[in-house]
């Protein structure tokens, strides 16, 4: 389904991001990617976005190489993909509702779709009372949770999770794991990106690890080795 | 698609109020933009019709010998009018003369005693000419010089009056072009600092832009609620101007209307309130609009 060909990204500066990574990714499977910070892992999902292109190789995706994607149909592509993202990247003007809202309003979504789900992925999360707190009006954990919700309310084919743990107390952590775990059972795929030991050694799936942009293992009931 | 315009209005409206600050400050902008517009107009209104004033209060007078018969002047008179240049002919006979020579000097008997003294009327019919333009009196008198007059004229005051008319002619051209290209390099620096500061306003936003592409809304879905903030921009400046212009005309008015040939500014201003509100507006929204747009377009790029 998700397919990486000798794909390189070298940034200004001659600083390779990624080196050479060959993978893939089957339907309904939950990789981790590991690695120390810099290793290139947020690198890798932002290719896979198309927030930025590669330098070398190609990308496919459901048989389709993200580089042929048209700027019309980028939309669509990326509702397909969720993402939480590292620094949240939540909008400073909207509410965590509003956030979370604007996904759906973004996708086209009908009005009673909206005001159905949106509350129902707030409780999930944990966040009903702060649904109309603004992001700088947020802990970092809560914003984390409001990144969550935002990236499961299209119920997309592909999760892509960068750190959701980062900012998360123990406790927080292992639901939110236990929510990517649930989801990828109700058939999403799932990449999580992390260097937290404790999650992959308790995950045993399948585990990409990374060193300075290369993949240097890459198993099955994986363990966090670096 | 209804639902999304629908959506793409409320965001704008929703950002309008939420980036209080920063509406509050391009709006003030473009406000003194529009206040320049206006302004730049009033003068333009103004200035034109000062010289029209002036430009009527010029003319040429033809004085004939004293034996000339009145037919023949006014033969001459509807030759003048058949000439394009001239505006205007009217015709002074002796005794109209004499009759504004005496209301003019009835407060000086010697003057007067005298003139009862002579037994004919030395005062000379004459025709008074006025021009379309200030630069053709010049034709005229051409015309007037040409040999088949030459017998029946005494004297034109041309001459007399020839730095005169020049003088002005020269004046109503400059304050004309002066008046046109001051108004239009003002016009565009408003224009461009109002454009800036857009561009500013949008910049604050190019992050948030990012965002929005990167969870799949679409360029229009991003673009719309700024375009909607643009509008509103010159919506709200355009009202703000006319509460400022209203008062500020009303009392101002009885002050400056003597010395201006234009009378009650305020009710010329109030006749004219739809036109200058339309007319603002549109160059509220259209600036607003624009602006935004070609600002969003810069950060839209991937
Ligand atoms: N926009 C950029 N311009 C230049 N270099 C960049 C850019 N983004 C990332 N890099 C570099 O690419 C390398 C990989 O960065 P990346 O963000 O993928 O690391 P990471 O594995 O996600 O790290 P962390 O665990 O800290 O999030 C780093 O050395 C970083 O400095
Ligand atoms: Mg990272």
């Amino acid at each position: 389904m998700i397919e990486f060909k000798n794909v390189s990204k070298y940034y200004p500066g001659d600083c390779a991001a990624i080196k050479d990574v060959t993978f893939s990714i089957r339907p309904k499977e939950f990789v981790s990617i590991v690695g120390r910070s810099g290793a290139g892992k947020t690198t890798l999902l932002r290719l896979l976005l198309k927030e930025e292109p590669p330098s070398e190789g190609e990308i496919l995706v459901d048989g389709r190489n993200v580089k042929n994607i048209k700027s019309k149909e980028l939309p669509l592509y990326r509702r397909k993909i969720g993402t939480i993202f590292q620094d949240f990247k939540l909008l400073p003007n909207k509410t965590a509702y509003e956030n979370i809202a604007f996904a759906m309003e973004a996708a086209g979504r009908a009005e009673e779709d909206i005001s159905e789900d949106v509350p129902q992925i707030l409780s999930l999360v944990e966040l009903v009372d702060k649904a109309d707190n603004f992001p700088c009006q947020l802990s970092g954990g809560e914003k984390q949770r409001v990144a969550i919700g935002r990236a499961l309310i299209h119920k997309p084919d592909i999760l892509m999770a960068d750190e959701p743990s980062g900012n998360l107390d123990p406790l927080h952590t292992w639901d939110i794991i236990r929510l990517l775990c649930r989801i990828n059972e109700l058939g999403t795929t799932v990449i999580l990106a992390t260097h937290d030991r404790e999650i992959i050694n308790a995950l045993s799936k399948r585990v990409i690890s990374l060193d300075r942009g290369r993949v240097i293992r890459d198993e099955e009931n994986g363990r966090y080795i670096v | 698609m209804f639902t999304s315009f629908k959506r793409i209005i409320k965001w704008g409206l929703t950002n309008f109020w939420r980036n209080g600050w920063l509406s509050t400050a391009t709006v003030s902008i473009m406000t003194l933009t529009l206040l320049v517009i206006t302004v730049l107009l009033m003068l333009n209104v103004v200035a034109n019709v000062v010289l029209a004033n002036l430009q009527n209060k010029i003319d040429i007078s033809v004085y004939f010998k004293l034996e000339t018969h009145e037919e023949e002047i006014l033969q001459v008179k509807s030759q003048l009018e058949r000439l394009e240049e001239v505006k205007d002919v009217s015709y002074v006979s002796q005794n109209e003369a004499l009759i504004r020579f005496k209301e003019k000097h009835q407060d000086n008997p010697v003057l007067l005693q005298s003139l009862e003294e002579l037994e004919f009327n030395p005062l000379e019919a004459s025709l008074n000419i006025k021009a379309r333009q200030a630069n053709q009196y010049a034709s005229i008198n051409q015309f007037l010089e040409s040999v088949y007059y030459k017998d029946l004229i005494d004297k034109v005051n041309y001459m007399q009056n020839k730095d005169i008319i020049e003088k002005l002619n020269k004046i109503v051209v400059d304050v004309k072009t002066g008046g046109l290209g001051l108004s239009a390099l003002l016009a565009l620096i408003v224009f461009l600092v109002t454009f800036n500061s857009i561009r500013l306003a949008i910049y604050s936003s190019r992050e948030e832009i990012n965002v929005m592409k990167l969870v799949g809304a679409s360029k229009w879905f991003i673009r719309g609620p700024f375009f909607v903030e643009g509008v509103l921009y010159g919506l709200v400046a355009t009202i703000v101007t006319i509460l400022i212009l209203y008062p500020l005309f009303y009392f101002l008015s009885p002050k400056i209307s003597g010395f201006l040939p234009i009378g009650d500014v305020f009710s010329y201003f109030k006749v004219n309130l739809l036109s200058f509100f339309l007319l603002l507006l549109g160059i509220g929204v259209i600036l607003g609009g624009f602006s935004t747009m070609i600002a969003v377009r810069k950060y839209l790029k991937e």
